[in-house]
C-alpha cells in the first residue's frame, strides 16, 4: 500500500567483479531480445538459404575449379559456405555494435540508467559485448544447421568448433568497433564504416574466392584482414583441413583484437560518460 | 569546516567543477542533514546539475571535498550509488520496453533478487499511482507519468538519499502537484530529499531549507522565511507600465517613487515597490498621479530573494 514506508530494507550492493556487474544487465538483455528477436528470426534462416542458392548452388555451378585450387574444398559450394559463415558473423556485429550503441549512450541514455546505480561502464562494456556474442552464436548457429543437407561439412567435429570460432571472430570485430561506436558524436560516419569498413571486407577477404587469385600486393592486404583469419580458420574447420600453425595465427590474431578492442572500449566509453 | 558533521548526508566543502578551462561550481559548502528536504534554486546554468552529478557519484569532482553517506565518490562509487536514489534532470527512461519492465530491469541493476524486485516494483507502481500503466510502453505516458516513473525507479533500492534534479520542469500544474504530493510522502517516512529548481514556489513548497545559486556560487542559505525575511519585505507593491522603449528604462520612474519603498526594482516592463505595507505605498503611488497599466500587491517570494541578490530574475 501507499502508505507503507518506501524506505525499507535492501539498498543495493556494489558488484563484486565486472563479471558479476555484467550478470545483473541479463535481464535488461533478455527483457530487451523479447521484443525484438522475432523480428530478426525469421531472416536468420531464411539469408543463409538465399545465399547459399544464389552464390553456392547457382552461381557455383558455373564454377569448374581444380579442388586444388579451392584450398582444398571438394566443390565451390563446400568453399563458399565457411567463407559466407565467417562474413556472416562480422555483418551481424556491425549491425549490432554501430547504431545501437550510439542509441544507448546517446539518443536513449540507457547507459546512463545503467550507471545511476552500482554498476559502471566496464560492466555495461561487458554485458553488451556478452549480447552481441550470444546474436553472434545464434546466427552462426542457425546458419551452419542450415546448409547442413547441402553436405558442405566435410568434418563434423571442425563443425562444432567452428561454432565457437564464429564468437570469435564476431568479438573480434565488435569490441573495437564498439570502441569507435562509444566515442562517436554523430552517427554520420556509421555509413562510410559500413561502406568503406564492412563491405570491402565482405568482398575481399576470401569468402568468395581464394586470395591467391588477387594481385600483389592485394594478396597481402587480404591476407592481414581479420575477416580473411576468420575466414580462413572457418574454412579449415569445416573442410577438415585444420594445421595447427595457421589455426593458431588465426585464434591470437583474432583474440588479440578482442584485447585490444576491449581495452580502447572502456577507455572510449568512459571518457564520454564520466564527465 | 572541512570535517564532515556527524550523519551528514552530504558533506561539501569548497566543492569545484570543471569542464575544460570553464568553472560550473566554483567553491560550495553545503551539509545536508538527515531526514530534512534541501533545495539547490537557481536559474539555469548556475550549477545545480553539475553539483547534483557529482554528488549522484557519476561526476567526478574537480576540487574540493565531497562526502556521501559518509563515504567518498572518488573511491567508493558503487558503494555509494548503491544506496542513494537519482532522478536525473533528463529522462533516461527505457522507451521500448514497458512501464513495468523499466522498474523491473533497473532493481535489478542493484543486486537485488528477482522475487524482491517484483514485489517492489508493485509496491512503488501503487505509490505512484501508476499501477493500471504496468503494461504500457514508456512512450504512451505524459509526461507527468514519466516523471512519477523515474521517481519510483530512483525508489527501487529504498535509498535513504534522494536526489531530484528539477523534478517537475515541463510538467503542468496539475502533474506538478501529484509529484510534489508524492515527495511530501517520500519526506514523511524520513527519506533525505535534495533537489534542484529553478521554480521559486517549488522550493518555497517543499524544501526545508535552501541554498541561492547563482554563476557556479551559493549566494545566500537558510529556510525559504528566514530568507525572505533576510533579503527582502515582508510585501511588494508592483507596478506594470508598457515595456519600455529600445534604449530606455523606468529609471525616472522609480527615481519618483524611490521614498515610498525600503527598496525599488526596475524590470522592463514594471517596478517592484520593497515595503512592509503593500496597500499603503500603492495608494500613495496613486496620489502622486503615476498611472500604471496594472497593479499588484503580493507578498515577497523567493523570486524577489534572488532578484535582490543577483539583480536578475529566476526565469527568463
Ligand atoms: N559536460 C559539460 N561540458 C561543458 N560544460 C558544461 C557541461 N555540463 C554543464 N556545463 C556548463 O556548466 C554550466 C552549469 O551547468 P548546469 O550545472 O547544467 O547548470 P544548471 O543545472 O543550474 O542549469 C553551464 O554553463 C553549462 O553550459
Ligand atoms: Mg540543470
Amino acid at each position: 500500500m501507499a502508505t507503507e514506508p518506501i524506505g525499507r530494507p535492501s539498498p543495493g550492493t556494489a558488484p563484486r567483479s565486472t563479471l558479476d556487474g555484467a550478470l545483473r544487465l541479463l535481464d535488461y538483455w533478455t527483457t530487451a531480445y523479447r521484443r525484438t528477436w522475432k523480428g530478426s528470426a525469421v531472416s536468420s534462416f531464411v539469408v543463409p538459404l538465399l545465399y547459399v542458392l544464389a552464390m553456392g548452388v547457382l552461381l557455383g555451378g558455373f564454377v569448374e575449379a581444380d579442388p586444388a585450387t579451392l584450398e582444398g574444398a571438394t566443390s565451390y559450394l563446400a568453399f563458399v559456405v565457411p567463407g559466407m559463415v565467417a562474413a556472416q558473423s562480422m555483418t551481424t556485429v556491425f549491425g549490432e555494435v554501430t547504431y545501437p550503441v550510439m542509441g544507448m549512450v546517446k539518443w536513449h541514455k540507457t547507459y546512463y540508467a545503467m550507471t545511476a546505480g552500482p554498476l559502471a561502464v566496464p560492466h555495461v562494456v561487458l554485458a553488451h559485448l556478452g549480447f552481441v556474442a550470444f546474436r553472434v552464436a545464434v546466427t552462426a548457429a542457425v546458419f551452419l544447421a542450415v546448409v547442413t543437407p547441402f553436405g558442405v561439412h566435410e568434418s563434423w567435429w571442425g563443425v562444432l568448433l567452428a561454432f565457437p570460432a564464429q564468437v570469435l571472430i564476431g568479438l573480434a570485430f565488435a569490441a573495437p568497433i564498439y570502441a569507435f561506436s562509444a566515442g562517436l558524436k554523430d552517427e554520420s560516419a556509421f555509413a562510410l564504416v559500413f561502406r568503406l569498413g564492412m563491405i570491402p571486407l565482405f568482398l575481399f577477404s576470401g569468402a568468395f574466392f581464394p586470395v591467391a587469385n588477387l594481385d600483389q600486393p592485394l594478396e597481402t592486404l587480404a591476407v592481414l584482414t581479420p575477416l580473411w583469419h576468420g575466414v580462413d580458420l572457418t574454412r579449415m574447420l569445416t573442410l577438415g583441413t585444420l594445421e595447427a600453425g595457421p589455426a593458431l595465427v588465426h585464434v591470437a590474431y583474432l583474440g588479440g583484437l578482442v584485447v585490444l578492442g576491449w581495452w580502447w572500449a572502456l577507455r572510449r566509453l568512459e571518457r564520454r560518460m564520466v564527465v | 569546516m572541512t570535517l564532515s558533521e556527524p550523519g551528514s548526508m552530504i558533506h561539501a566543502a569548497d566543492l569545484r567543477k570543471s569542464f575544460g578551462g570553464f568553472e560550473a561550481v566554483r567553491g560550495i559548502d553545503v551539509d545536508v542533514r538527515p531526514g530534512e528536504a534541501f533545495g539547490f534554486l537557481g536559474p539555469n546554468g548556475a550549477g545545480k546539475s553539475s553539483t547534483m552529478r557529482m554528488v549522484a557519484a557519476v561526476s567526478p569532482v574537480s576540487g574540493g571535498t565531497l562526502r556521501i553517506l559518509g563515504m567518498d565518490p572518488a573511491t567508493d562509487g558503487p558503494a555509494i550509488r548503491a544506496r542513494i536514489g537519482v532522478c536525473p534532470q533528463e529522462d533516461t527512461l527505457d522507451t521500448e520496453l514497458t512501464v513495468w519492465e523499466n522498474l523491473f530491469v533497473y532493481g535489478r541493476y542493484f543486486g537485488l533478487p528477482k522475487a524482491e524486485v517484483r514485489e517492489k516494483v508493485e509496491e512503488l507502481l501503487e505509490f505512484v499511482q501508476l499501477t493500471d500503466k504496468a503494461k504500457a510502453m514508456v512512450d504512451d505516458l505524459s509526461g507527468g507519468m514519466k516523471r512519477r516513473l523515474t521517481i519510483a525507479r530512483s525508489l527501487v533500492n529504498s535509498p535513504e538519499l534522494l536526489l531530484l534534479d528539477e523534478p517537475t520542469t515541463g510538467l503542468d500544474p496539475q502533474a506538478r502537484h501529484v509529484v510534489w504530493d508524492r515527495l511530501f510522502r517520500l519526506k514523511q517516512q524520513g527519506v533525505t530529499l535534495v533537489l534542484t529548481t529553478h521554480y521559486m514556489d517549488e522550493a518555497e513548497q517543499l524544501t526545508d531549507r535552501l541554498v541561492v545559486m547563482d554563476k557556479g556560487l551559493i549566494v545566500a542559505e537558510g529556510s525559504p522565511l528566514a530568507l525572505i525575511a533576510e533579503h527582502s519585505t515582508r510585501e511588494v507593491a508592483e507596478l506594470r507600465f508598457p515595456v519600455a522603449a529600445e534604449g530606455g528604462t523606468h529609471e525616472p520612474l522609480a527615481e519618483s517613487v524611490a521614498d515610498l519603498a525600503e527598496r525599488v526594482e526596475v524590470l522592463p516592463d514594471r517596478l517592484l515597490l520593497y515595503t512592509h505595507d503593500g496597500e499603503e505605498t500603492m495608494a500613495k503611488v496613486h496620489e502622486r498621479g503615476l498611472e500604471p497599466i496594472a497593479t499588484l500587491v503580493r507578498r515577497s517570494t523567493l523570486e524577489d530573494v534572488f532578484l535582490r541578490l543577483t539583480g536578475r530574475t529566476l526565469v527568463d
